[in-house]
């Protein structure tokens, strides 16, 4: 402790989730029935605003095998993009019915994850910008000491994604790509695939944020 | 006069945790990044995080040696964990969702993937959950966690730890990790614990024996405080809008 200085408090050192984060993060998963209440992957109610889509992908090692212990959450703004979260000042105006985040863990066979929710809407940006729309996701497994943090864009929405403050602020712009979700349709239901690469050529981008 | 307006969280100290790639825990080798993290200015979705709500957690949540029990209770030494979230600058941080997970008093996971010998207790699950209060004070009860074998080199044993992860005020303060237990042998030694690069950090991760708060012929107890990143005051302007 410095005697010359104030105190600050260090943060506490992140570990690895490691291979059975199932039984804290999602006991289902895990065969356990424990809570009244679970978390999960839809973030929606039959009431919630804006455009359903599906999230799905996988996680790969620098193998490019699925990484089929991994645990992901994402947070993200509803449809007039606000957060449902105290320290967003336009907290009043949010979907009641929405919480803005979600857990999943990949299939123990496929590696396959997915989310049930919404598309969200713009969020402002620093110093007047505006935000492509987008979600935050992080990533937590064994072998991984500190979560992954990224973000999921959209691409059909190139002109908001040309103005985005983050993604332009990412210098090797072909590394930008691997930020974008790909929409395809099925059943009539529109799914954004984003495929995760923690490691090798085309190594998706991640952020101290 | 000015007013104190709540900025970004303050940038993360590297240091203070283990980098990605750490060969000595063999499996980080194939699942680390190779390039830098890009550091991004926060933006709203990175000093925002969800609410959970009381009246989604049951009264027996943060009580694992009751939350699973089948035909009577669990084996095993009976602890109980208390302490205080805090932010870098000592504020208490409220309303914070705490989970926790750990193998059993055989150093059993109650988890598909885990073959370990050691038995499954069947009034065990391993699993609870909590808000911290006013004061960000948390507390939880459970059975003391065995330690167990691990594939890493051969012959690999992990002290005795149990897993817990925070959700706070913002997406920044995201953070997952493992608490261990003052006076464990196998801690020295341990390449998961051995990720973290100060000696200093590596004791902040250990749980230390709370005497005081024994309850007499019941439980022991142990002490652990977290501590999370704090957003700084900024007096002039929000650097965030």
């Amino acid at each position: 402790m410095n005697l010359w200085n104030f105190e600050e408090l260090h943060e506490t050192p992140s570990q690895t989730g490691g291979p059975y984060v199932h039984i804290g993060l999602l006991p289902k998963q895990a065969n356990i029935d424990v809570f009244e209440h679970n978390f999960g992957n839809s973030l929606i109610t039959n009431e919630t605003q804006g455009q359903r889509i599906r999230l799905e992908g996988r996680v790969f090692d620098g193998l490019d095998i699925p990484v089929r212990d991994v645990l992901i959450e994402i947070w993200q703004a509803d449809a007039n993009g606000v957060f449902p979260s105290r320290a967003d000042t336009r907290v009043g105006k949010v979907d009641a019915n929405f919480l803005g985040w979600g857990r999943t863990g990949a299939d123990f066979d496929s590696g396959l994850w997915h989310f049930e929710t919404i598309k969200p809407g713009q969020v402002p940006g620093r110093k007047g910008s505006m935000q492509a729309p987008h979600i935050a996701l992080a990533i937590f497994a064994r072998g991984i000491n500190i979560g992954l943090n990224t973000r999921v864009y959209f691409d059909d929405e190139v002109d908001a994604n040309a103005k985005d403050p983050v993604l332009n602020s990412i210098e090797w712009i072909q590394r930008r790509q691997t930020l974008i979700a790909r929409r395809d349709e099925r059943d009539g239901q529109a799914v954004y695939r984003f495929d995760i690469r923690v490691q090798g050529p085309n190594e998706t981008v991640f952020f101290d944020i | 006069m000015a007013q104190v307006v709540q900025g970004a969280y303050a940038q993360r100290n590297t240091d203070d945790h283990p980098p990605a790639h750490t060969p000595g825990y063999k499996t980080s080798v194939l699942r680390s990044p190779r390039n830098a993290l890009i550091s991004i200015a926060q933006t709203l979705t990175e000093v925002t995080a969800p609410h959970f709500r009381e009246d989604k957690f049951g009264p027996k949540d943060n009580d694992l040696i009751l939350n699973c029990v089948q035909d009577g209770l669990p084996i095993g030494e009976r602890i109980i964990i208390h302490g205080y979230v805090r932010d870098q600058f000592g504020r208490p941080v409220k309303n914070a969702l705490l989970e926790v997970w750990q193998a059993n008093a055989s150093g059993r996971y109650r988890h598909p993937n885990d073959q370990y010998i050691g038995t499954l207790d069947p009034n065990f699950g391993g699993c609870g959950r909590m808000l911290t209060d006013e004061n960000g004070l948390y507390v939880f009860r459970t059975i003391r966690p065995g330690p167990y074998p691990w594939r890493n080199r051969i012959n690999e044993w992990r002290p005795a730890h149990i897993h817990f992860s925070v959700i706070a005020d913002g997406w920044a303060q995201r953070l997952i990790s493992q608490l261990y237990f003052e006076g464990d042998t196998l801690i020295d030694s341990c390449p998961i614990l051995r990720t973290v690069p100060s000696d200093e950090q590596r004791r902040a991760l250990i749980a230390l024996e709370d005497k005081s708060n024994f309850i007499e012929a019941d439980s022991r107890c142990y002490r652990f405080d977290i501590n999370l990143r704090g957003r700084r005051s900024t007096y002039f302007e929000n650097d965030l809008t």
